[in-house]
């Protein structure tokens, strides 16, 4: 599909870590393009700078050189307050942790990106249950991340991510806390959403979970090493 | 309309927060509780003393001035026992002179016995005063009438009674007409006035007024303190203009070289009030230095206790900034929260003060206006933003990866 729009744009971005005595070179000129409904894995071993590189892409951090454009907006030197709206807007993000709030029902983790972008309360409520029931978890909607299993509280993050209709998922380490079995669900569960047109990045050092994914980016010492589009053999 | 979403949003969260830690915010809380408290029963207290003798001397009249041998603020009798007697022909020339003066009256008063057919009532105060002097205070009649002019004039052997002396003498039957005992002499009671009630726990309602001519001429063998002059002037807001005139006049009755000190005392219910007023402002200004302080004191517990809640949410802060909070958004969840701690210990500050001022007002008189309340509870929610304000900030400036990583 070559008509496909270009996404993330990645030129040359360097990452340094200042440590005071030493400098660390996380990242050492990064040229990574990702169109729109890609589904892409980051894999290397750590240190590789995989992490920073996720950070970078889920504007978590601003690079020290170099450019970073998303969906058409340059976002590498935005203030901290941009950043803030591009995340909230444009980035959905799964943790390995799942990062639910403890004391909150899973309606309300999820509501928790609109009310970032301040909308109002009966809307938040609607696409909330929308995106819990996207995800499977239209009964559970009143229980508390502890009343729920690790695959459903990951299930929840989804939806948390989905909420906002953000152009990308961002997911560290995605079935990283799951048994195999819980696992294999949530992959499922990315695909049906990549098949609904989403761009997806998975960070995963797991090659079994990286074959999900149409491409796999191979990052070590701070550079891109390999860029693989998956065979889909059988 | 965007930023009372805001308020409730940070309200919710602050809430749940709280619900979370009850016992550690409730603990965070006391210090602020006893602050509020201590500055609120301050303020009832001296409050209450203040209006309690502001009540004790309505008898005195606000716009009515007294002047005797006698300071009622001093209590240097040696000095004062010296001075020489007033004089009933003062009372002309102040009323000649004065344009403050609306009403004058002499004023002298005696405890003796009244009796009516066998039943007697020991001490009783019994003043003897012109016509006018129902003019100068707030006495109201319940029944019958005051004395005239001419019954001054001619000593007649009239009285207005207390409601007192009516209901002990006369406990089914009306006074009006009958004939007392004061002393050894006959009195027509021709008058009663209203319920007054108790000063200083002192009945006010045991008293018989009489011509003063009749008084001088029967008691005043026995009266010790002398003539007071009782002047009532233009009202309330003119009482100092009338206390300078009469002081004026009365040192030119006096001969005083202006280098000579009054040689009699001017008395007005505002003095005395003024003076326990600064005896009270003290206290007062003590109680609430001290109630500062242990606010201080806890408003300091909450900024501890708010950066131990920073340190724990870390991951939190780290998530809601992934998720799209700008830093006043965070800063503003900590504010919120340390503002309602604050504020709810401010609430039980100041309930609790009022437990205790109800359960003391038997023994000692309270008041408390709700502006108290109201500043009692937004003080101590301005205690919380201020303390609030750096740990705030703080989670405020985390940066979201090093908040995330914390996990």
């Amino acid at each position: 599909m070559p008509d496909r729009k270009s996404i993330i744009d990645i030129q040359d971005m360097r990452k340094v870590y200042d440590l005071g005595t030493i400098q660390v070179e996380a990242l050492r000129g990064v040229n990574v393009n990702i169109l729109e409904n890609d589904y892409v894995a980051i894999m290397g071993p750590s240190g590789s700078g995989k992490s920073t590189l996720m950070n970078l892409i889920g504007c978590l951090d601003t690079p020290t050189s170099g450019e970073y454009i998303l969906a058409g907006e340059r976002v590498a030197h935005l203030t901290d307050r941009q950043l803030a709206e591009i995340r909230n807007r444009r980035i959905g993000f799964v943790f390995q942790t799942f990062n639910l709030l403890p004391r909150a029902s899973a309606l309300q983790n999820v509501e928790l990106p609109l009310v970032y972008a301040g909308e109002s309360p009966s809307e938040r409520r609607r696409r909330s249950k929308e995106a819990l029931e996207a995800v499977g978890l239209g009964d559970r909607m009143k229980h508390k991340p502890n009343e729920m299993s690790g695959g459903q509280r990951q299930r929840v993050a989804i939806a948390r991510a989905l909420v906002t209709n953000p152009s990308i998922i961002l997911a560290d380490e995605p079935t990283g806390n799951l048994d195999s079995k819980t696992g294999d669900e949530i992959m499922q569960l990315f695909e049906k959403i990549y098949a609904n047109g989403n761009t997806i990045i998975l960070v995963t050092h797991e090659e079994d979970i990286a074959r999900h994914a149409r491409r796999i980016i191979r990052l070590r010492d701070g550079l891109v090493e390999s860029d693989q589009i998956v065979s889909r053999a059988a | 309309m965007r930023f009372l979403v805001d308020v409730f949003n940070g309200l919710r969260i602050a809430f749940g927060a709280l619900r979370a830690n009850k016992l550690r915010a409730g603990l965070t809380t006391l210090g602020i509780v006893i602050g509020v408290m201590t500055v609120i029963m301050m303020v009832v207290i001296v409050m209450g003393l203040n209006k309690a003798l502001k009540s004790q001397l309505d008898f005195l009249g606000a716009e009515t001035v007294f002047v005797s041998r006698w300071d009622w603020q001093s209590n240097n009798w040696r000095d004062m026992i010296k001075r020489p007697d007033m004089e009933l022909d003062y009372i002309d020339d102040l009323r000649a002179e004065s344009r403050e003066i609306e009403a004058i009256s002499p004023f002298f008063d005696q405890q003796m016995t009244v009796s009516y057919r066998g039943a007697q009532l020991s001490r009783i105060n019994i003043q003897g005063v012109s016509e006018e002097f129902f003019l100068t205070n707030p006495k109201e009649l319940a029944e019958g009438r005051v004395f005239t002019a001419q019954e001054v004039s001619r000593n007649a052997n009239v009285t207005v009674v207390g409601p007192d002396i009516a209901n002990q003498l006369f406990p089914d039957q009306s006074p009006i007409g009958k004939e007392i005992k004061i002393g050894a002499w006959n009195f027509e009671i021709i008058g009663v006035t209203t319920k007054y009630g108790k000063v200083f726990g002192q009945s006010w309602d045991n008293f018989c007024v009489i011509p003063y001519g009749v008084f001088q001429k029967r008691f005043a063998g026995q009266n010790f303190d002398g003539l007071t002059i009782v002047a009532k002037g233009r009202g309330e807001d003119r009482v100092e203009e009338l206390t300078w005139e009469v002081t004026g006049i009365m040192r030119r009755l006096r001969h005083l070289d202006p280098r000579e000190v009054n040689d009699f005392g001017i008395n007005t219910q505002s003095a005395i009030l003024e003076q326990f007023n600064s005896m009270t402002a003290g206290v007062y200004a003590g109680g609430i230095i001290i109630g500062f302080i242990s606010l201080i004191v806890g408003g300091i517990g909450i900024m501890n206790i708010m950066l131990v809640s920073v340190t724990e949410r870390t991951a939190e802060i780290g998530l809601r900034k992934a998720l799209g909070a700008k830093r006043w958004n965070i800063a503003w969840q900590f504010l919120i929260e340390s503002a309602v701690i604050c504020a709810i210990g401010g609430i039980v500050g100041v309930a609790l003060a009022a437990g205790v001022s109800q359960a003391i007002s038997s023994f000692l008189p309270t008041y408390m206006p709700l502006w108290v309340v109201l500043v009692g509870v937004i003080f101590s929610a301005v205690v919380g933003i201020f303390f609030g304000l750096y740990p705030s900030l703080k989670a405020a400036q985390l940066s979201p990866i090093e908040a995330l990583r914390s996990e």
